[in-house]
């Protein structure tokens, strides 16, 4: 059904044609298309010269329940969790079909594994702890992000920063989580319910970072749980953090506060590791071992002369 | 508003009746009843999304007031988790809708207001699916050219009831087959708050040609009215042990 909608939406829209509303009137200019959600389509739109985001679908329910997510995460945070909502509308076409849309903040950036992969593993940390401390944040509001995926996040440059740009899944704590998506999700793993509760976007967020590393994704074959850990030990940059995410897939945080302290004493210990080690290379141990083992020789024969002396 | 409960039969099948009644016909019967009929059809991996003998799918649930939908088995799960989401926030509208008609005149419906008002009425729609209670008989097709595809049914309804007790209202299942040996129907399992337990009851499958939807579907509808009264006891007596 997904496919059928977007697949008539595309017959509708097309590049170069003027949306406009029918309760407040505002036209939007359609560029290009951006994605397909699991309900509407969004495209790159253009007013009065600026760009901006336009989700349509001929869902109006669901479209509706995505506006007011939007709109309480705003009420809650400010802007800054989800991109900030610009207008709710309906259109109608010359058919006289209705279709609803909203519009929202352009979030412009790159998929988080082309740039780990363009800038190496050590941002891995980096988007955990940015990522940690958003999630944070929104549970301490009362929600769960639900439908936590790659596709979902965008790392928008300078400085790099990873940004949600659907929120559709973005549930109540304490609700059935509202949408998701097969591998992401802790049911699907048997390992775990699917209520909203931190613990279950802490699982999306580890399968976030596999997804880094298995692009195409994997099967669970018949022990869930083991093919996941094995999977999880074969990514050598996951290496560091294997303790922390093997918790957060068995669902042993009750926070992100909590996950985000561990991930931060990680890689606290990483640093100083490696500066130890440098210390080590530089090679400066072994002239000082032989020099205290030689103050020692005299000092012993100082002392055995003063005995057999008297 | 009083919280009901919603009733559902959720269908499951990958072909046409070919014996008794029209389907779409007791299938409006037992909307009629307040029984929401939902279809999915398993396609085969060969077949297009619009086969010849699945048009019917989309008739049943059309008068059955529910949501029907055409899928592949692997992505079958999702499709039966969805399908009840949508159906039940279909009906939930529909009460909604009906009550909105009543305040502010018969020619008003949701699409005719603001954006910023359909909020708020989401809103009670979606507190509504989130607490209220919900009966979901499953009719399975059992028929020969199920063979493959029954132990794809079996996961998804396990992962649907994994989904729907993530939500705050109380659920029950039950699961029916059809053609049954004897009756239209058989009762593979009985109605039960969750279905971790159906692998080891699985429906075998019947060999044959004949697959009487439409009677199945009558007989289904009936199995809400016989277990009200049997579950007006045992609601007595969970509520005997919550006060005690």
């Amino acid at each position: 059904m997904m496919n059928k909608t977007s697949k008539t939406l595309d017959y509708v829209i097309r590049p170069g044609m003027t949306i406009t509303g029918k309760w407040h009137k505002k036209s939007y200019l359609i560029k290009r298309k951006l994605g397909n959600g699991a309900i509407g389509s969004v495209y790159l739109c253009e007013m009065n010269g600026k760009q901006a985001a336009l989700k349509i679908s001929d869902k109006s329910s669901s479209m509706t329940m995505e506006v007011n997510v939007l709109k309480s995460l705003e009420k809650a945070q400010g802007n800054r969790l989800g991109p900030y909502l610009l207008d709710v509308d309906d259109w109608v076409t010359t058919q006289g079909n209705i279709y609803s849309f909203y519009v929202m903040e352009y979030v412009r950036g790159i998929p988080m594994a082309d740039f780990i992969k363009g800038h190496g593993s050590e941002w891995v940390g980096v988007f955990m702890l940015q990522l940690l401390e958003d999630l944070g944040d929104l549970h301490q509001s009362g929600w769960v992000f639900g439908d936590l995926k790659t596709e979902n996040l965008l790392v928008a440059s300078s400085p790099p920063k990873v940004r949600w740009i659907d929120v559709g899944g973005t549930t109540q704590i304490g609700r059935a989580i509202k949408e998701y998506t097969e591998f992401y999700d802790r049911g699907y793993w048997e390992l775990g319910s699917r209520r909203a509760e931190p613990s279950y976007d802490l699982f999306a967020f580890v399968m976030v970072f596999l997804s880094v590393y298995y692009p195409k994704r994997f099967q669970k074959g018949s022990n869930p749980k083991a093919t996941l850990l094995k999977k999880m030990n074969d990514v050598k940059a996951l290496k560091p953090y294997n303790n922390c995410l093997k918790k957060a897939i068995l669902g042993r945080y009750h926070s992100s506060a909590e996950m985000k302290q561990e991930i931060t004493d990680v890689l606290y210990h990483a640093q100083k590791g490696q500066r130890k080690k440098q210390q080590d290379n530089t090679g400066d141990t072994f002239p000082f071992v032989i020099e205290s083992l030689g103050i020692c020789i005299i000092a012993l024969g100082y002392y055995l002369s003063s005995i057999i002396i008297p | 508003m009083k919280k009901g409960t919603l009733k559902q039969i959720l269908l499951i099948t990958d072909g046409c009746s070919n014996k008794g009644e029209d389907p779409a016909a007791t299938a409006a019967l037992a909307h009629q009843q307040g029984i929401t009929v939902n279809v999915i059809g398993i396609l085969d991996d060969d077949q297009t999304e619009d086969p010849e003998g699945l048009q019917e799918v989309e008739e049943i649930a059309l008068s059955g007031g529910g949501v029907s939908q055409l899928v592949y088995k692997q992505a079958l799960s999702q499709t039966v988790q969805m399908v009840t989401k949508q159906a039940m926030t279909q009906t939930l509208q529909g009460f909604v809708n009906t009550e909105l008609k009543q305040i502010l005149g018969s020619e008003q419906s949701m699409e005719d207001l603001e954006p910023e008002k359909r909020g708020e009425i989401m809103e009670v729609v979606e507190d509504l699916g989130e607490t209220c209670d919900l009966e979901v008989l499953v009719l399975i097709d059992t028929s020969a050219s199920m063979h493959d595809k029954l132990p794809t049914v079996k996961e998804a309804l396990i992962d649907l009831s994994i989904s729907l007790n993530s939500r705050i209202g109380r659920n029950r299942f039950s699961i029916y087959s059809f053609p049954g040996k004897r009756k239209d129907i058989d009762k593979v399992f009985d109605w039960s708050p969750k279905l971790d337990a159906v692998s080891t009851v699985f429906p075998k499958l019947t060999s044959g040609g004949i697959t009487p939807t439409g009677p199945a579907i009558r007989e289904a509808m009936y199995q809400f009215g016989k277990k009200s009264l049997l579950r007006s006891f045992r609601k007595n007596d969970e509520q005997d042990i919550e006060n005690a």
